[in-house]
């Protein structure tokens, strides 16, 4: 099972397949670069050329380094902390080696390879830096975010209203009430369990399925739904409880402010890297039950970011008679 | 209790689950308390529809359900010449058990205990009745129908389907395509209540912004020219008072 980047209190490398963190280096280097050029001269002309001069050997280093720590990414980040550090350094330390004896035969005058170490040592120390102190700084707010998705998630009017069709049906079809309490025991044991951990995506489906059979127990045949999952990755990974509180709305919004029957639509499928979900639901623009909604789908936005950071996003769309949410998340298995 | 006659109860509840277990509730209380349950309705609009032949004493009334709400289906319960006293259900609703609470209206959370409901059951025949100014705080939004007493029925107007009211002597003119109806509001209250939805084209004249097709220069009886309200589906053309041209100046400019 895959895991967020930053455990509760530990240090831990970045994840360097992650489009965000590869960016976060990019500019703090670049920026690094430009501050370094400025402390020399800050005319425009004088400056443009050293950046140019310091770029030859900063960028072939900074884009080697990325492509390496790509590749080695997942084997890094098995090791401990310290170690993977160590090799890091190493790994820095060798590739400006490498770029500087490369540029000699087209530089003329490169200067003392002490003075790229040093560099070099610097900008990895500061990087390595600035990502233990995210880390840290992220893991108190995912916390918060675990606390404030179980407050949301978890509406009363449904709680309520699920134990009370339990309760109609123990006299009648004991059976279908023994069933309905299971489907209800473990849709509250992922509610309340440390939700940091990423899930196989089957798992989610087969939650929101348990969510689904109880509100049937209400609904009956107000509430149709259509999932469309063939083209849906078994192996793909998800924060849990992404899809569930989605459904929960669109029952909340969709179906129960009408008598007639309405259809939740549920489309989950693979493009290439990428996952991408979709719910519709039936719309109806006079309901004012809105604030649960924004809530629900900030905490859901908020989760995203904290796993994927720029690689997810969610988006929503509301047409005259229909609502329809999407979420692209990346294709992630179980390895990472 | 009162003589020997049943408790006659009605129950209204969206979710099939729901009734069926105040239906087992019931049977459960009538072991101590005589009653009987008078019907069933799954919406406001079926249970009006149901309630003259019912002719229950108490309505078990859910506050969350389709097109509308508990609250305002006890609203127009009000209108009916003997209305039933009113026992609200509710899963959980914040702002609405607040509010019962200061104005003491009776209420049962699902799940309902046997217990409690039959207290409320015990007394029902006692409670003083609802008052409308108490609901109308409960549920401050506007309503979804205006409703009138129609022989001994209570009939609903869906408020989109209202072109304009008017108010003349101590009743208002309900407008519709199909017909008109009489109520006893107050046209200031109907205007404060459906603000955004409906515009004063004069003292006496409210009308819905989405039954406005148009408007047009005629010229009166004094041989003044004034302006006049073209309607959606009426003939009928309502004058606009010299006090409100601006409406017309600034509908003009949605009407293209």
């Amino acid at each position: 099972m895959g895991s967020i980047n930053q455990n509760a209190n530990a240090s831990a490398l970045p994840n360097f397949r992650n489009l965000g963190i590869l960016l976060r280096i990019l500019v703090i280097v670049d920026g690094i670069c430009l501050a370094a050029a400025l402390f020399k001269t800050s005319e425009a002309l004088p400056l443009m050329e050293e950046l140019v001069d310091l770029s030859a050997t900063v960028q072939p280093t900074l884009l080697a380094s990325l492509l390496v720590l790509a590749a080695i990414n997942n084997w890094l980040r098995r090791l401990a902390y310290r170690p993977a550090i160590a090799l890091v350094v190493a790994i820095e330390l060798a590739l400006v080696t490498a770029v500087y004896f490369l540029g000699r035969s087209v530089f003329d005058n490169p200067g003392a390879l002490e003075r790229y170490w040093i560099f070099t040592l610097l900008i990895t120390g500061v990087l390595i830096g600035y990502f233990d102190l995210r880390g840290r700084a992220l893991s108190p707010a995912l916390t918060e975010a675990r606390l404030q998705a179980l407050q949301a998630r978890i509406r009363p009017h449904f709680l309520f209203n699920s134990i009370n069709a339990v309760l109609s049906l123990i006299r009648k079809n004991p059976a279908q009430a023994e069933h309905a309490l299971e489907d209800m025991a473990d849709l509250f044991r992922v509610l309340m369990a440390d939700n940091r951990e990423l899930t196989l995506i089957p798992r989610e489906v087969e939650l929101c399925r348990q969510y689904l059979a109880l509100e049937q127990l209400r609904l009956g045949e107000r509430l149709q739904v259509t999932w469309d999952i063939s083209e849906m990755p078994a192996d793909a990974l998800i924060p849990p409880l992404v899809l569930q509180p989605l459904l929960e709305n669109a029952v909340y919004h969709g179906i129960e402010p009408t008598s007639v029957s309405g259809a939740i639509i549920i489309r989950i499928s693979r493009d290439r890297n990428e996952i991408h979900i979709m719910l519709r639901n039936p719309y109806h623009p006079d309901d004012n039950h809105h604030a649960g909604n924004r809530m629900a789908l900030s905490n859901i936005r908020e989760r995203l970011a904290l796993h994927f950071d720029v690689e997810a996003s969610i988006k929503t769309e509301a047409t005259e008679n229909s609502y329809e949410v999407r979420i692209v998340i990346p294709y992630l298995t179980g390895d990472v | 209790m009162t003589g020997g006659s049943p408790l006659r109860v009605m129950i209204v509840d969206d979710e099939p689950p729901a009734r069926s277990r105040i239906r087992d509730l019931l049977s459960d209380c009538a072991l101590k308390l005589p009653l009987e349950i008078a019907g069933e309705a799954a919406t406001g609009r079926h249970a009006l529809n149901v309630l003259p032949a019912c002719d229950p004493e108490v309505v078990l009334l859910d506050i969350r359900m389709p097109e509308m709400d508990g609250l305002e289906l006890a609203q127009h319960l009000l209108k009916l010449d003997r209305p039933p006293a009113v026992i609200f259900t509710t899963a959980y609703d914040v702002y609405a058990l607040k509010a019962f609470e200061v104005h003491a209206v009776d209420y049962l959370l699902k799940p309902i205990r046997l217990g409690r409901l039959f207290d409320a059951l015990s007394r029902a025949r006692e409670v003083t009745p609802l008052r409308l100014d108490v609901l109308r705080a409960l549920k401050p939004g506007p309503r979804t129908h205006l409703s009138i007493n129609e022989r001994g029925r209570i009939l609903l107007i869906p408020v989109p389907e209202i072109l304009y009211l008017k108010a003349e002597l101590k009743y208002v003119t309900t407008r519709t395509v199909q017909r008109e109806f009489l109520l006893e509001e107050s046209l200031t209250n109907l205007e404060q209540e459906f603000l955004g939805d409906f515009v004063r084209i004069h003292r006496n004249c409210l009308v819905a912004k989405s039954a406005i097709r148009g408007f047009e220069r005629v010229t009166g009886v004094d041989g003044e020219s004034q302006w006049v309200v073209l309607l959606n589906g009426l003939q009928e053309k309502l004058i606009v008072s010299r006090r409100q041209q601006e409406i017309v100046r600034e509908f003009g400019k949605h009407l293209k």
